[in-house]
């Protein structure tokens, strides 16, 4: 009985709630409009990328021979022939083309935006904790980083490594981590003369456990806010080198081949080979946009 | 001044040749050679080509020749697929190309961008504002490579206005549409920066107390406020230049314009390595000049930055 009344923690039911950091940011982030108008079209088209596959009737590679030829008229969106974005010129089902381009475009976004967390908030970190000639070293080969022109360099990687979806992940994540490092190093220096850093530093806490330990988690909601707004510009440059030819190749696509496609094609009156990839293409960046806004909004402490 | 300008020199340099021995090393670790291809060529011809364009020499050899002609003779080699072609010509034929375009769309960047801002910031909460955050938030989700198929099908096959490719010598109806779809991102951008800044140069205390000094607004904006409010502009325009740099290779084959990005890609396609290497130095010395005169003017502008 004893145990059971130790237990009881009914009392703490008339203490006053407080408030952490985390739920203030989410109660303004969940009454932001714009930004929830965000996140649902995100999750839209994020459940379009999953199921989309599942659900089509054609397969993204399959031909459909029946269209081949006169795509202007059979290959038209249409719900009796299971082509519900209708076809490309070569006959191959657009909606199920475009669940897979959205697929690799998210995915390419994604791994830019965690290379960017790892790398970028780890290394800026370690150059604005230790200071002096280190950060001076550090923050010089990321200046010099910055000022090449990285999309030429990068082509050139896709072209001389060979083409592929792994050397994509490779390449953007070669640039994606520098203003990361820039903007972790920033707030590294603001947190440096805490005095919670200092009593670690006091108690003779190892240099790179205070990073890890005190430093990283005080950085995250700058670090969550950047990364959000990351992932449209690494889509775009994915979306960019696939647009020139030079990204994903046949039969993977992603959202900047099939707008190059649909662009090539509009001439030809089958308008909506660019529409959908288009739409979905607007449609996503503008959620990513919004919700890294409405992020920003609901961290950043100044608005209080 | 000088001696900032000498200091800042002494960084390009050794970026520049980064960036060379960057590419070269890429070049050289290239699997295969760069003559292989999907005909039955025999070894020793291969082999014979490799020695003609030097390829057989060690690797310090060959990066130390190519950086000594790009700096004595501003010959950035041969092509490795057409005999008759360097890079040196395909650069004399598209760089004016590029050039042109590039300087209007940069124009129309600063100009109606920082406009835009400017009185977006002046008019705060009016139609206009709305307008210009309304078109910098739109501009976001349409970089060049969707803006141009958008142009050309609402302007050159539904209203039938203007031509929807070629160059015909820079004719102005060419000009257009490449300019609007490489420049309005950008116009977006700055007039976003410009708009912040000004609120905030607004807002300051030395504008305050040209106020309270009773100086006209027109004399407190021009004199007191515009200077500073377009610093942030300023140092957006390195970034904004090689944006506008990669941009071009999207207009050059939307367009087809003839342009230097043309060439770039159809290197990229034919695994041409010593168009891509030539370019991609070109246009990467380039990028760090420019970096090199918008970090002079502003530091000749500000002067809160010593040197």
């Amino acid at each position: 009985m004893r145990s059971a009344t130790l237990t009881d923690t009914s009392y703490l039911a008339d203490a006053p709630q407080g408030r952490s950091l985390w739920a203030d940011a989410r109660r303004r982030f969940f009454a932001n409009r714009a930004a929830m108008a965000g996140l649902i079209a995100l999750t839209l088209v994020a459940a379009f990328a999953i199921i989309g596959p599942l659900v089509a009737p054609w397969d993204h590679e399959e031909i459909d021979w029946a269209v081949l030829g006169q795509v202007e008229t059979l290959g038209r969106p249409s719900l009796e022939t299971g082509h519900w974005f209708g076809t490309d010129t070569l006959g191959r089902d657009l909606f199920a083309r475009t669940a897979q381009g959205t697929q690799i475009s998210l995915m390419v976004g994604l791994v830019g935006a965690l290379i960017a967390v790892f790398v970028g908030t780890l290394y800026g970190a370690v150059a604005g904790y230790f200071g002096g000639r280190v950060d001076g070293a550090m923050m010089r080969t990321v200046d010099v980083l910055m000022s090449i022109p990285y999309m030429f360099v990068l082509i050139l990687l896709l072209v001389v490594f060979g083409r592929s979806v792994l050397m994509l992940f490779v390449g953007i994540g070669l640039i994606s981590w520098l203003d990361m490092a820039r903007i972790a190093r920033g707030q590294t220096l603001a947190l440096k003369g805490k005095e919670f850093v200092e009593a670690a530093v006091a108690t003779g806490v190892h240099p790179f456990r205070i990073i890890l330990r005190h430093i990283v988690p005080n950085l995250l909601g700058v670090v969550i806010v950047y990364a959000t707004l990351l992932v449209p510009s690494m889509i775009i440059y994915e979306s960019f080198i696939s647009f020139l030819g030079l990204g994903v190749q046949e039969p993977l696509t992603s959202w900047g081949a099939l707008i190059n496609e649909g662009s090539a094609e509009m001439r030809n009156g089958t308008i909506w080979q660019l529409a959908f990839p288009l739409g979905f293409f607007v449609v996503g960046l503008f959620g990513f946009f919004f919700v890294g806004d409405g992020l920003r909004d609901a961290l950043d402490p100044k608005d209080r | 001044m000088t001696a900032f300008i000498i200091k800042r020199l002494l960084v390009a340099i050794p970026i520049l040749i980064l960036l060379i021995v960057l590419t070269f090393v890429l070049m050289y670790s290239a699997p295969g050679s760069p003559f292989a291809s999907e005909r039955n060529i025999s070894p020793q011809v291969i082999a014979n080509l490799e020695r003609e364009y030097g390829l057989d020499r060690p690797f310090l050899a060959q990066i130390g020749t190519y950086i000594w002609n790009i700096v004595t003779d501003f010959d950035f080699g041969p092509s490795f697929i057409y005999r008759d072609q360097d890079v040196n010509d395909l650069i004399a034929q598209g760089f004016p190309v590029t050039l042109t375009y590039g300087f209007w769309a940069f124009v129309l960047a600063v100009t109606v961008g920082g406009t835009l801002g400017i009185v977006a910031a002046l008019r705060q909460n009016t139609w206009l504002d709305y307008l210009a955050v309304g078109i910098s938030i739109g501009a976001q989700v349409l970089p060049n490579f969707v803006l141009a198929p958008i142009l050309v099908l609402v302007f050159t096959l539904w209203l039938g206005w203007l031509p929807g490719g070629g160059w015909q010598g820079g004719q102005w109806q060419f000009v257009i549409l490449p300019v609007v779809a490489l420049g309005t991102s950008f116009m977006a951008s700055i007039a976003r920066i410009a708009r912040a800044s000004m609120l905030e140069v607004l807002s300051s205390n030395f504008i305050r107390t040209a106020r309270a000094k009773g100086l006209p607004a027109r004399r407190i904006i021009l004199r007191h406020a515009l200077k500073p409010a377009l610093l942030p502009v300023i140092s957006y325009l390195g970034p904004a230049f090689v944006g506008m740099i990669t941009g071009s290779v999207v207009i050059d084959i939307y367009f087809s314009t003839g342009g230097i990005g043309q060439f770039f890609v159809a290197s990229a396609l034919n695994r041409d390595y010593g168009v891509m290497m030539g370019i991609t130095v070109l246009l990467g010395s380039l990028t760090i000049l420019f970096n090199l005169l918008v970090d002079v003017a502003y530091a000749w502008i500000d002067p809160k930055i010593r040197y």
